[in-house]
């Protein structure tokens, strides 16, 4: 599902450069449920958002369900993004002037579907993360770990090849954590590729692979035995 | 721009930003508000300089003998001028092909008015049948002099409005009813109506009966004259100013006065006045249009001022539309959108509202040199578009700056 041979990426700071991604080969098959770990400044974020397309590495080779990715400009990218990726952040990012219903159904209209069509479904997704009956409200009457499932369900709304999860515990105490885990995992039972980009352990470990940066380069890649989140709820 | 899916989603957006919506549609009502109640007070004073004219014909001219002050042909100073019958006559003989219509006038003095046994003090003036059309006197009832009055001396009176209201009050109408000048009756066929009550307090009756009945022989008061109405204003002006000079000439030398001896045959021309207060009154609409134009300049900087804001305010949510999928153009497009609506509507609202107000207090403004203000609603609805167009511009900058902002950072926008 994806393949990285050898990316690099830098960032110019002042008249420093600072090398964050030193080659990062890497591939993903479809179905995999693949935690990246890694202490902050290890790459983890970077290589996400070259994933997600909301950044250009410098070079190295990128291809997405066997479309190859470059030449990017916004226009490609937003296409792409549109077409093959969710996005959960840290942070929600849902729009806070939106309802949860209308936040679920915003990729779907970038997608150009119909307005009816649009609500039906965001609604059964929304019913997929429990939240069915808070359609209605703004992400402000609602709690954190609703927020997040709210922006699970919105990621989920284009029917992605990828999901792309940068923190999606980090603002979230334990209790919700795991929910929003157990989220994530019935949705990767279903078969959906979804990349999890974390530095706690009990996350990590919740996935069927880790991933460990460090320093731009992958140190270690191993296929680990999944704790079941449900166990905590 | 048809895209009904587009509609919906600004609809949504203004619906739960409405005081962001208030606030740009505010100023750019308020600019437009501004600049049409300027404009229509502009055109008002116009209106108002333009009436005072109106009371005479625009293109009259008038002769009034003076006193001489300078010595000519060995003639001393000091002299009375006198015009008289044979001065008309010639005046028309040499320039009569310029002129539309004519009268010469004599103001009756020292005789007593009755009706019944009520006494009249107004003042009578016997004119020639042309008059009512340099006066612009509207005829209420009846008729004015004409010219069988004039070649019959008909002792027939046309009495204004004001008179009839005054004294007539008690009867349905004073046509046919007499009134005694010193001994003689006039019956009265006509009553008009001016603009000013002042000018409606005057009896006319035919010239010729003037000078034979109350011993004015061939004297007469003065003369006037109107030029044909023509379409270019400036023609027109230079055309009275040739006229006026030409019979100044002619009567100077008839009376052996002085070349520059302006006061002792004084000739004023409307339109030569009219010249003065048109550039006046241009100036006045230029210094309007001056501010308005600054108006509308404040409206788009502030209009500039709120999109600048309001893209700042949504930086965050143009990332996470953009990483939904949504491409620069379509964001910059949606704001564009969203803000020429916004400014659109409200530039209409303010149209309509400052229009409406004009259309209704205008005609009830009672100051003198304005008049009836009111603005050219093509003027008013380009100045609506320019507005419009003026805040898409400066929309576009900052939206577009806002949607070539890399979705990464758009996102950490707090």
């Amino acid at each position: 599902m994806i393949e990285i041979k050898d990316l690099h990426k830098s960032y110019k700071m002042g008249s420093n450069t600072l090398h964050v991604l030193k080659g990062i080969n890497f591939s993903v098959e479809e179905g995999e449920l693949v935690a990246i770990m890694g202490s902050s400044g290890s790459g983890k974020s970077t290589l996400l958002n070259i994933l997600g397309m909301l950044d250009v590495a410098d070079s190295g080779e990128y291809t997405l369900d066997g479309v190859p990715i470059k030449n990017l400009n916004e226009t490609k990218a937003a296409n792409y993004r549109n077409k093959f990726l969710g996005f959960v952040f840290q942070s929600f990012n849902l729009i806070n002037y939106k309802s949860a219903l209308e936040n679920v159904a915003l990729p779907l209209y970038y997608q150009r579907v119909p307005r009816k069509e649009r609500q039906e479904r965001a609604l059964k997704y929304l019913e997929q993360v429990g939240l069915k009956e808070w359609a209605t409200h703004l992400p402000s009457e609602l709690s954190g770990g609703q927020n997040q499932r709210v922006a699970i369900a919105r990621a989920m709304a284009s029917e992605p090849k990828v999901l792309l999860a940068d923190e999606p515990t980090g603002a979230l105490d334990s209790t919700t954590s795991y929910e929003v885990m157990d989220l994530i995992q019935k949705i990767n039972d279903q078969g959906n590729t979804i990349l999890v980009v974390t530095h706690e352990d009990d996350i990590a470990h919740m996935c069927k692979r880790i991933v460990y940066l460090k320093d731009g380069v992958i140190v270690e890649d191993k296929k680990v035995k999944q704790v079941r989140a449900s166990k905590y709820v | 721009m048809f895209d009904l899916e587009r509609w919906q989603e600004i609809f949504d957006t203004i619906r739960k930003n409405k005081l962001r919506t208030f606030l740009t549609g505010l100023s750019v009502a308020s600019g437009i508000f501004i600049l049409v109640i300027l404009l229509g007070f502009g055109q008002g004073m116009q209106n108002g300089i333009a009436h005072e004219f109106e009371e005479d014909s625009a293109t009259s001219v008038w002769v009034w003998p003076g006193v001489t002050s300078k010595e000519f042909k060995g003639l001393n100073p000091g002299r009375t001028i006198q015009l008289r019958n044979e001065n008309y006559t010639s005046s028309l003989a040499l320039f009569g092909d310029e002129v539309e219509y004519k009268s010469p006038r004599i103001f009756v003095r020292d005789v007593k008015v009755n009706y019944g046994k009520e006494a009249l003090v107004y003042g009578i003036q016997g004119v020639s049948y042309d008059f009512q059309f340099i006066e612009n006197a509207k005829m209420s009832e009846g008729r004015f002099l004409n010219y069988l009055d004039e070649v019959n001396t008909a002792k027939v009176a046309i009495i204004g409005n004001k008179i009839k209201k005054d004294v007539f009050k008690d009867i349905k109408t004073p046509l046919g009813e007499f009134i005694n000048i010193s001994g003689v009756l006039f019956k009265i066929v006509g009553i008009y109506s001016e603009r000013e009550d002042r000018e409606e307090e005057r009896i006319y009756i035919p010239i010729t009966t003037a000078q034979q009945v109350f011993n004015g022989g061939d004297r007469i008061n003065n003369m006037s004259y109107t030029l044909p109405v023509m379409d270019n204003f400036d023609e027109a002006v230079v055309q009275a100013i040739s006229f006026k000079e030409n019979l100044q000439a002619h009567l100077q030398q008839v009376h052996k006065v002085a070349p520059e001896d302006t006061g002792a045959i004084q000739v004023w021309s409307a339109l030569e006045e009219a010249k003065r207060y048109y550039s006046l009154t241009g100036n006045i609409k230029f210094f309007f249009w001056f501010v308005g134009i600054c108006t509308i300049i404040a409206g788009v900087v502030g209009v500039s001022n709120i999109m600048l804001i309001v893209v700042k305010e949504r930086t965050r949510e143009i990332g996470i539309r953009k990483a939904l999928g949504a491409k620069p153009w379509s964001i910059v497009g949606m704001i564009l959108h969203e803000s020429i609506f916004v400014t659109a509507i409200s530039g209409f609202a303010g149209l309509i509202f400052s229009m409406g107000l004009l259309e209704i207090v205008g005609p009830h403004i009672e100051v003198d040199y304005i008049l009836n203000p009111s603005v050219n609603f093509n003027v008013a609805i380009s100045t609506v578009l320019v507005l419009i167009i003026a805040g898409a511009v400066a929309g576009f900058f900052p939206a577009w700056r806002a949607a070539s902002i890399h979705t990464i950072d758009a996102l950490r926008d707090e």
